[in-house]
């Protein structure tokens, strides 16, 4: 079976961000950027599907600026057999991205498609979902665990009490959870021949896709700073200080 | 302006989480209906005809709504949307679930885990795992939201709100429900408990958390964990405090053996009270802790066991 694995290109999950001074958004120039994490899960669940020999080809996508190819470069290092790449400069919004992908669905007809269970900059958690709805297939949304068997698809979720286990019709579309794999890292080799591996570039209007939503960025401003606190000496002072300064114990 | 709410429920039981979300809708204003989707779920409607600022209570009770997966429910969401202008759900793994299958399905964006209601349009949301907080406003005719529930106060009981049903039923061919795990706790729940007691990687091990138990025990708190436990396999992952896992802010968070991650600071740091225990005097933690305490963990849990 074909498997389409989406990535999205965002800031690195380490770095301190910065509100601009005009408050218009995060500041992004000169900053250290990756694959977000949970796309690298998916991407490398694919390459286990593949490895398995339950997947025949891996196609990894992405929808993003030029530099975007970055990300689809470590998709296909990692294992991912071909890529395309959704050039725009726009701000993409999940929805956008999800009718793009649709697209690209329709074209490529994967029997399953991966994505992370949402990007660490946005924090949506939306476009699988919507992917799913726009194509009418199924959704296994934060996975743990794959299996995939004849035409069905054996999804185990990560949900608020617990696990629960789904089982879909194939086609699907399934979003990973943190605990789904451990990626691997590309192996210098890997990353030379994924300089050779196709890479196709397209644009939203050649897929006939109008990206832009009615969602308004009005501003972005930084959250509300903690009050520094106090180091206490002893147990006996943090019991004192929680009963009668803080009062949130009796 | 009309309000539908989604109501979160598990096993026959209104979730604490839906009276948050009503009040998120009354911020909002206008009418609210709250629909209860699920299997024998009678009792779970009467609990949500209680609250306050409810119109009316729309039932929806049928074997395909079972266990609330996501394509009949997104279907069913659907049917319903046209009579509002708001679709509203808490941010919890069921609202995540559907709400964007409603929204695609309605050709609208979706606006996850607001804060704040600045007018019907205009809402804020944290975003970067909350090291930033966006305005956003949305020109669509119908918005749906999900709700981040510690951010709004509960409304409280006492309404009688009229109960009807909805005959709407859907096909479901696409999914099938297999079984759950759910983890046994007698303690309240994470996302709505008054204190939290959270351990990190300093706990050593799964066995150690039982450190906890006993001041949990005392103060009547749920145990939470950073995802550094839970990777270790120390706990399971519905404890998990953070950008990953549970949104918390209760009036006290005691984080334990845990060094203050970006993600983790993401989850639990709009709790009014936070109190940290780590022999690392530099731990970012301390940098959001209100009340510091630098010390052995295996030495400072059992003096505070004893002296709550």
């Amino acid at each position: 079976m074909k498997v389409l694995v989406a990535v999205k290109r965002v800031i690195d999950y380490n770095v301190k961000i910065r509100v601009k001074p005009d408050h218009s958004d995060v500041d992004l120039t000169n900053v250290k950027m990756a694959m977000n994490p949970f796309c690298e899960i998916a991407v490398e669940e694919a390459v286990r599907l593949k490895e398995a020999g339950t997947a025949t080809e891996v196609v990894a996508v992405t929808v993003g600026p030029k530099a975007a190819q970055e990300q689809l470069r470590t998709a296909l290092a990692l294992g991912a057999d071909r890529a395309i790449h959704v050039q725009t400069d726009e701000r993409v919004e999940s929805l956008g991205a999800a009718k793009v992908l649709a697209k690209v669905v329709e074209e490529e007809q994967p029997d399953l498609v991966i994505l992370g269970k949402q990007a660490i900059d946005s924090d949506n958690n939306q476009t699988g979902q919507m992917l799913a709805a726009l194509t009418g297939r199924a959704q296994g949304t934060f996975a743990s665990e794959l299996k995939v068997e004849d035409s069905k698809l054996t999804v185990t979720r990560e949900i608020d009490g617990g696990l629960q286990t789904l089982s879909l019709a194939l086609p699907a579309v399934v979003t990973t959870d943190l605990r789904l794999n451990e990626p691997r890292y590309a192996k210098l080799p890997d990353i030379m021949k994924a300089k050779k591996k196709p890479l196709d570039t397209k644009t939203p209007e050649e897929l006939g896709v109008e990206i832009a939503g009615k969602l308004k960025l009005v501003g972005v401003e930084p959250p509300a700073e903690r009050q520094g606190g106090v180091k206490v000496g002893s147990v006996d002072e943090l019991v004192d200080k929680l009963k009668n300064e803080a009062k949130v114990i009796s | 302006m009309s309000i539908l709410v989604l109501a979160e429920h598990h096993d026959g039981q209104l979730a604490e989480a839906t009276a948050h979300v009503v009040a998120a809708g009354r911020a909002i204003g206008g009418d609210i209906d709250v629909l209860v989707a699920g299997e024998n779920v009678g009792a779970v409607a009467e609990a949500a005809a209680d609250l306050e600022g409810v119109a009316r209570v729309r039932v929806a009770d049928h074997a395909v709504y079972a266990h609330q997966l996501a394509e009949p429910l997104g279907e069913l969401l659907v049917a319903l949307a046209d009579d509002y202008t708001h679709v509203l759900a808490a941010a919890s793994t069921t609202g995540k679930n559907v709400m964007p299958r409603l929204a695609a399905l309605k050709d609208v964006s979706q606006i996850s885990e607001i804060i704040a209601v600045e007018s019907a349009d205009t809402f804020k949301r944290p975003i970067y795992a909350g090291n930033a907080i966006a305005t956003v406003q949305s020109e669509d005719s119908l918005k749906v939201i999900t709700v981040r529930a510690t951010a709004f106060d509960a409304v409280s009981s006492g309404a009688s709100a009229d109960v009807e049903a909805v005959d709407t039923v859907v096909d479901n061919a696409l999914s099938s429900f297999v079984g759950e795990e759910l983890a046994q706790s007698d303690r309240p729940e994470l996302g709505a408990a008054k204190v939290v007691i959270s351990g990190g990687r300093g706990m050593g091990n799964g066995e150690n958390f039982k450190l906890l138990d006993g001041i949990a025990d005392k103060l009547g708190a749920a145990i939470g964990a950073s995802r550094a436990a839970v990777d270790a396999g120390f706990v399971p992952n519905d404890m998990q405090v953070g950008q990953t896992g549970k949104i918390v802010a209760p009036e006290l968070y005691i984080a334990v053996g845990i060094s203050g991650a970006i993600q983790h600071l993401a989850g639990m740091k709009d709790s009014k009270v936070i109190v940290a225990i780590n022999k690392d005097e530099e731990a970012p933690i301390f940098q959001v802790a209100d009340y510091g305490l630098v010390a052995d963990l295996f030495e400072a849990l059992p003096e505070l066991e004893q002296k709550l």
